[in-house]
């Protein structure tokens, strides 16, 4: 790979970036307690949480572990855990 | 304009910089006001109302936007430019930082002002020296005919695809931007064969979306600021070939990176740059006249610093005098630091005295000049350290 004079890239590289290994902890999603508000998709400043067939999926690819999601959530379903790697 | 008399005209300095930047057809003009450079963004304002510049003239809210406009302008593939000087060039610092980063070539003319506290509007180069580090090439002008012609090359300095870095043409508030002096305007053709409009590579395009300087973590971030170091050591090649090209233009001359003036057989060699090299010069020929083996380099492109050439036109001077219009709090002047930096281990390198000189319009005259010559030849007599420096008429009685 070369560098790109003025760090010039094309749009939607960003993806490339899996800024989840920023993470030292983890947000985990107990699902015997979620009741499905949406709080946390709503919440999470990096648009990691995603809804698949009517579950809410945290996508760790992008989680940055910064705990607005658990912090918010009305129904404590969220538990942040250490990450361990 | 294309009678000779209209060709050559009796202009204020920031009026002879306004007809250079409208040669030069800029695409965008951000303006905001500061004295002492107000008089060529208000005279650019003029050229536009009056329907002789086609570009659009963009009155910003403050130095920050007025520079971010220029970042944008020049992302979109336009020509750019705007005047500051000192609380406005502090107060466009991290845009300047960012956009040498995003290697974009516009062009800045820094009214060199003192900075505040206290407050000043006197000139001095603290303001420039400030940006001395965020890669924009920094290029300094003693008279309004090199104001004129330096803007010219400019663009052309910043635009090229070797470069692609912003360029600040420095000329000292005041002396220079108000005072009138003759200058020898170039017909527009010559301007239009010399600068073509500018086409990059890289501009934003809703077709086609990109990104500017996007995020470098620690396994390309120095690399990122290595290529624009690296363009500045390239550039100082490429900037002189761009002055012979505009000097077999213009008829006119003012040197490369460096102009040397008397250096021949030089003892003592004086460093400095602005408009105190007019007054300096003048010192040099008295000094002459009285049998000193006195010399003067006087800088023109500060960055990237010229030391190359300032080494090989310094050979068989014994003692080098730095005016520096600057000071790094804590250190010595800039210029100085440089200069001790380069020379530092070189076979037979003269002494070098940094003499911090003119901060906020106390004035360097041909005698104050003198006395720089003598001081450095007494040094010279009695020996020194390679590190001294001194302020030059310091008034020490009224120090708290």
């Amino acid at each position: 790979m070369k560098i790109a004079l003025g760090a010039v890239v094309k749009g939607g590289t960003s993806l490339a970036y899996k800024t989840g290994s920023w993470r030292d902890q983890k947000p985990v999603i107990q699902y015997e307690l979620c009741k499905k508000c949406g709080i946390c998709e709503m919440v999470c400043p990096d648009s990691a949480i995603h809804v698949v067939d009517e579950t809410y999926i945290i996508d760790y690819d992008y989680c940055k572990g910064c705990g607005l999601c658990a912090y918010e959530c009305s129904a404590g379903a969220i538990e942040i855990v250490l990450e361990v790697k | 304009m294309s009678n000779k008399n209209e060709m050559e005209r009796v202009l204020e300095g920031s009026e002879a910089v306004a007809l250079a930047v409208k040669a030069c057809r800029p695409d965008v003009i951000s303006s905001y006001p500061i004295s002492p450079q107000t008089h060529i963004l208000e005279a650019l304002a003029r050229m536009v109302a009056n329907g002789e510049l086609a570009t659009e003239y963009v009155r910003a809210e403050s130095e920050f936007s007025a520079a971010s406009v220029l970042s944008g302008a020049s992302v979109a593939g336009g020509r750019s430019y705007t005047a500051s000087t000192s609380q406005g060039l502090l107060l466009m610092t991290e845009v300047i930082y960012a956009s040498a980063g995003m290697r974009l070539p516009f062009v800045i003319t820094g009214a060199n002002r003192s900075i505040s506290a206290p407050i000043s509007i006197q000139p001095d180069n603290q303001d420039a020296m400030s940006l001395r580090d965020s890669g924009i090439i920094q290029i300094y002008v003693e008279s309004s005919q090199e104001a004129y012609d330096t803007h010219i090359a400019a663009f052309k300095i910043a635009e090229d695809p070797k470069i692609l870095l912003p360029v600040m043409v420095c000329m000292d508030g005041w002396i220079l931007t108000h005072s009138y002096e003759r200058v020898k305007l170039l017909e527009q053709e010559k301007v239009d064969g010399f600068l073509p409009p500018y086409r990059p590579t890289n501009f934003m395009d809703v077709n086609d979306p990109k990104s500017w300087g996007a995020i470098a973590d620690d396994d390309t971030y120095m690399e990122f600021r290595y290529a624009i170091h690296d363009s500045m050591q390239i550039g100082k090649k490429r900037i002189k070939e761009i002055f012979v090209k505009l000097a077999e233009i213009t008829g006119r001359n003012f040197g490369g990176l460096i102009e040397t003036y008397k250096t021949t057989n030089a003892e003592v060699l004086l460093v400095a740059m602005g408009s105190v090299v007019g007054t300096a010069k003048d010192a040099v020929d008295d000094l002459r006249l009285d049998g000193k083996k006195v010399g003067l380099i006087k800088i023109r492109c500060y960055r990237p610093f010229p030391y190359e050439d300032i080494i090989e036109a310094a050979k068989g001077a014994r003692i080098v005098a730095v005016i520096d219009a600057n000071v790094s709090m804590g250190s010595e002047g800039a210029v100085g630091m440089d200069l001790k930096a380069k020379f530092y281990g070189k076979l037979d390198a003269p002494a070098i005295v940094d003499v911090i000189a003119g901060l906020g319009g106390r004035v360097v005259s041909k005698r104050t000049i003198s006395e720089i010559v003598e001081r450095a030849e007494d040094t010279l007599r009695l020996g020194i350290s390679q590190s001294e420096y001194y302020w030059k008429d310091l008034n020490r009685e009224i120090l708290p």
